[in-house]
């Protein structure tokens, strides 16, 4: 019976897997297939099997075109997605809060107050350097205050004080940002660059400055996925256990905001990804870290790399903000899932 | 019984005579101070004068002495027409001419203290935050809107309404004539069969502007083509392009309007991915626009466009 149990679950796990593997790299070719400038699928195909090489019949623009912005940025919104994803799932298991997600936490807003610090008051011939690195510390700055201030003001583990102070620490850090964008007016377009998102800029030089944190960071988190699940019971129960929970907290919440922090430094403030992802998730697996960990990072890539192609093509040769759609569909999207799971349950 | 009657009769009578008063005063005050005025038009000194700004019609009763300027533009016009010794204060982004009192002014978020502060006679404004205009009024300061200019008619007819406003109407009037005339001799020696393409950049996110703007018909007067001018209804002229798009469109000239604004030069353009194999980069197409001046509707627009037209004749010489 339990045995049956827990092959039913591994095979689900298994099949989700698989389909989360399926679908990263059905929206991989999609991503690479659709774009303002046609290139058709079949020198798109060609392209791919000849490993970038021009075949035959295809224009060299058409292969700088794949070669230089398209691929890049497919990696960078997968990436992004998978950063946002799992860092959302991460917190949500450290803080045991449905609603913690880089956004609510102020990770997010401190993330794109130390951007901005960076662009304004920084050299600006290392921004490359300075903006990720200043970034990641605001987003440490920022999930700190908010834990702090819920858990020593607020009453400590109720869900809504973490919420919150996240929003208030949020609020706080995005007034402080205005405030310097106000007094350094000269460099308020650069600013609203990085805030805004530069997906419609990326290269691979892009691809190169996010690439070793977010590998690093979920390679982290992936590491510690079984301990989420123990971590999520609470702090006593993980403790009996031989857990050292401040330690395993500390770690889990500077890989999260590690990648919340390469994803605002490479493509702005995007919402909405560190909630619906693991949130769909679950519904499909359960609440188990060992499978939503994973597959937050699968569906949360194929999720970005979607929305940035319909960014890209719906109004094209024009852009859409990626933040738009992300708000747009994720929301209605949200609210189908969340009806679909209680109808089942 | 009588006693509500009363009431009812007095209010009735309290309308019918304010209606009496205001209706004279109304129709009868403001329109026959601009008929005075435009019938006396002719000469330097007459005031009352009646304008028109964006904000409708205003009567500036004397000359004023103490204008507060918060449009870059606003600014660039005043001094040309030699108004510029009755500019007390301009506003944060005012940086022309280099004789403008700049202060701290701004005139993205106006602060009317601030303003008032100046003891002004005359403010000058583009952009309405949302009631600029009125809390000046209401404090008895005359406020003059001029917003984005949508073409080169509306851009004269600013300069003619400000040199109205300042006692300067020939000096407006000939400034606009040299105007004209500097374009029109441009535009005379434009070649517009040659098809020429551009792509104007307003930031390095590739914000574009098309041919529905200002600056994009000043492109169109010498028979430009714009790149952007491929995207439908609805981006309200100001399109964020797609990189690919630009690389298809290969554009014989690229407008750099972000050399201050975001540090872009025809170096950092050619590092961008994808962009070094374009034919404006590889063949000197790339032309850096003073940010300010791209910007601003006013006098230097003739100096824009001048640069736009040898960038353009440049390309085709050497085509």
């Amino acid at each position: 019976m339990s045995r049956t149990g827990r092959d039913r679950r591994l095979s689900a796990r298994a099949r989700a897997t698989a389909l989360g593997v399926v679908v990263l790299i059905a929206a991989v070719l999609i991503a690479l297939l659709i774009g303002p400038v046609r290139i058709g699928a079949a020198n798109v195909f060609r392209w791919l099997f000849s490993f970038g090489n021009a075949p035959p019949g295809m224009s060299e623009q058409q292969a700088l075109i794949l070669a230089d912005l398209r691929l890049p940025r497919v990696i960078v919104a997968g990436l992004v997605g998978a950063s946002l994803a799992a860092s959302g799932a991460a917190y949500q298991a450290v803080f045991r809060n449905p609603l913690a997600d880089p956004y609510l936490l102020g990770a997010a807003a401190g993330a794109g107050l130390g951007a901005t610090i960076a662009v304004a008051y920084g050299p600006s011939d290392a921004l490359d350097l300075t903006v990720p690195a200043a970034a990641f510390v605001g987003a440490l700055i920022g999930v700190g205050l908010a834990y702090g201030l819920g858990r020593s003001s607020l009453g400590g583990r109720a869900t809504t004080s973490l919420v919150l102070a996240g929003v208030a620490v949020a609020s706080f850090l995005t007034a402080v940002q205005t405030f310097l964008q106000q007094q350094r007016s000269d460099t308020l377009r650069q600013v609203y660059t990085w805030i805004l998102g530069r997906l419609g800029t990326t290269g691979w030089d892009d691809v190169r400055l996010a690439l070793p944190s977010v590998a690093l960071a979920i390679a982290t988190l992936w590491a510690v996925r079984r301990l989420l699940d123990v971590i999520e019971v609470g702090d006593v129960e993980a403790q009996s256990l031989g857990l050292n929970v401040t330690r395993l907290r500390l770690v889990v919440v500077v890989a999260a905001s590690l990648a919340t922090a390469a994803a605002v430094a490479v493509a702005g403030l995007i919402g909405f990804v560190g909630l619906i992802i693991p949130h769909t998730v679950r519904m499909m697996v359960g609440g188990s870290y060992r499978s939503v960990l994973p597959l937050s990072v699968l569906f949360g890539a194929s999720f970005l790399i979607l929305v940035d192609t319909v960014a890209r093509t719906v109004i094209a040769p024009a852009e859409i903000p990626i933040g738009v759609i992300t708000a747009f569909i994720g929301a209605p999207f949200f609210v189908v899932v969340l009806r679909r799971n209680r109808r089942t349950a | 019984m009588g006693k509500p009657l009363g009431i009812i009769v007095a209010v009735a009578l309290a309308f019918a005579l304010a209606a009496c008063s205001d209706d004279p005063a109304v129709t009868g005050g403001p329109t026959g101070g601009s008929a005075t005025a435009s019938t006396g038009s002719t000469h330097e000194a007459a005031f009352p004068v009646t304008v028109e700004g964006t904000n409708g019609d205003l009567t500036i009763d004397a000359r004023p002495e103490r204008i507060v300027s918060l449009s870059p533009t606003a600014t660039e016009d005043l001094f040309a027409i030699g108004a510029g010794a009755q500019v007390i204060a301009v506003d944060d982004q005012s940086n022309y001419p280099a004789d403008a009192p700049t202060t701290d002014l701004s005139g993205f978020e106006p602060n009317v203290e601030a303003i008032v502060g100046y003891r002004p006679d005359l403010v000058v404004y583009a952009t309405e935050p949302g009631d600029l205009g009125s809390s000046l009024e209401g404090l008895g300061i005359t406020a003059l809107q001029l917003n984005a200019a949508p073409d080169l008619d509306t851009a004269y007819d600013q300069i003619d309404q400000l040199g109205a406003a300042t006692g300067h109407r020939d000096e407006a009037a000939a400034l606009v004539e040299r105007m004209r005339s500097d374009i029109q001799g441009l535009v005379d020696a434009s070649d517009p069969a040659t098809g020429t393409t551009f792509y104007y950049e307003l930031d390095d996110t590739f914000y574009s502007v098309t041919s529905k703007t200002f600056i994009g018909k000043l492109f169109g007067l010498l028979g430009l083509r714009n790149i952007a001018d491929a995207v439908g209804r609805g981006s309200g002229g100001y399109p964020q392009l797609s990189a690919e798009y630009i690389i298809e469109s290969n554009p014989d000239l690229i407008f750099l309007a972000d050399t201050k604004c975001c540090g872009q030069s025809a170096q950092t353009v050619a590092e961008r991915p994808g962009w070094a194999a374009l034919a404006a980069v590889s063949g000197g197409g790339v032309v850096p626009l003073d940010d300010d001046v791209a910007q601003r509707w006013g006098p230097r627009v003739v100096d824009l466009l001048r640069q736009i037209s040898a960038a353009a004749a440049k390309m085709e010489n050497a085509a």
